[in-house]
């Protein structure tokens, strides 16, 4: 089973930091004013930070 | 695979306006995930919105949308209904746009009981306008009319639809994103008025004034604050002081408004032959 990819759309980001908090295995980290992926090997596929980003930013590719 | 929100949207619209941490985003999501389970088509479907920053939501939408004067969305959604019974018509707005200067329209909606489904999203201020009290503001709680603490009682939307006449009510928050497709869809696929009342974040204007530091403290309130209906029913009522019921808390079936008019045009037509 192939690694899902992790994606930040930065343009869109308004660097809540919802995902960064939410995310169970600490994906993401706050790099200035948006997130970005940091440990995208520990993506449990639990989808929540692609549900609770409320700008569209946030995108989980699972295959 | 990634949830394809951008074929539900109208193209450019992003990044939308709303503030950073703005639960309308969330909410936006859940609707067209709703939308999609419900397989609704974007020429049949109308969106219909009062003023507001929740009532911009219908504005990034690619179906029919309809924004309207402030307080105003339900008694032009049920124009939309009547002209059209055909038609998924939706509401979307604040706490402020549906039960302040909306109040009337929205019980007289709920009364009627006409297929259509009412989504509030309820942060608890006025947002768009700078952050004066609304009638879901906590009593105690800071707006900019009230520094000194809110003196008034407040609103609980979800028994005031109950109250009115409403035949599909439920709760839920922006922070348990999946439930809120998940009851929008139950709403729309209810016959009759249905209300899905979603509990929402304003950081800009509630937050920074009520002690929240930030966006991640709102959401932790909210999912602290949550507990669904069946847990509740075994739970003492000690534990459920300061608590809010989530889930489906009303559903009964009755008339439906546009089916019966069809039958009093049918009777006069037959009263006239
Ligand atoms: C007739 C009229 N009165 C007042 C206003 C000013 N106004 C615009 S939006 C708003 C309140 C919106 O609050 P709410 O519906 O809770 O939505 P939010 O902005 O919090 O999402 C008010 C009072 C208006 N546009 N029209
Ligand atoms: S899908 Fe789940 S585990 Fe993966 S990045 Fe998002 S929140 Fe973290
Ligand atoms: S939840 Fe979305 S907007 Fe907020 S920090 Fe993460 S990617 Fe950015
Ligand atoms: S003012 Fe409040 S309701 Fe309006 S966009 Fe900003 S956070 Fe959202």
């Amino acid at each position: 089973m192939s690694s899902p990819r992790v994606e930040v759309i930065d343009r869109l980001c308004k660097g809540c930091s919802i995902c960064v908090e939410f995310c169970p295995t600490r994906v993401f980290e706050m790099d200035g004013f948006i997130a970005k992926v940091v440990k995208e090997d520990a993506c449990i596929k639990c989808m929540q930070c692609e549900l609770r980003c409320p700008d569209f930013a946030v995108k989980v590719h699972t295959e | 695979m990634a949830y394809d929100y951008e074929k539900s949207i109208r193209p450019g619209k992003l990044p939308h306006i709303w503030c950073p941490g703005c639960g309308h985003g969330i909410v936006m999501k859940g609707l067209i995930r709703a939308m999609d389970t419900c397989g609704l088509d974007k020429n049949n479907t109308a969106i219909v919105s009062g003023i507001g920053c929740a009532s911009r939501l219908p504005g990034y939408m690619d179906c029919c949308t309809l924004h309207t004067a402030h307080g105003r969305a339900a008694a032009f959604a049920a124009g939309v209904k009547m002209a059209k019974p055909e038609m998924n018509v939706l509401i979307v707005g604040g706490d402020g746009d549906g039960v302040a200067i909306g109040g009337n329209h929205f019980i007289h909606a709920c009364r009627r009981n006409m297929d259509m489904t009412y989504v509030v999203l309820n942060n608890n201020i006025y947002g768009m306008t700078g952050g004066q009290f609304s009638p879901t503001t906590p009593t105690g709680a800071n707006a900019s009319t009230t520094p000194y603490g809110n003196p008034d009682p407040t609103f609980d939307i979800s028994k005031l639809a109950i109250g009115a006449g409403a035949t599909f009510v439920a709760r839920t928050t922006a922070f348990h994103a999946t439930q809120i497709d998940k009851l929008i869809a139950e709403g729309i696929k209810h016959k009759g008025m249905s209300v899905i009342e979603v509990l929402d974040d304003c950081p800009t204007c509630f937050g920074r004034r009520n002690k929240f530091r930030s966006v991640v403290d709102m959401m932790k309130r909210l999912k602290e604050v949550a507990v669904p209906v069946q847990a509740a029913a075994k739970m003492p009522a000690e534990k459920l002081e300061g608590k809010i019921l989530t889930g489906v808390l009303f559903k009964e079936e009755r008339p439906e408004y546009c089916a019966e008019y069809a039958k009093i045009i049918e009777k006069a037509k037959g009263a006239n032959a």
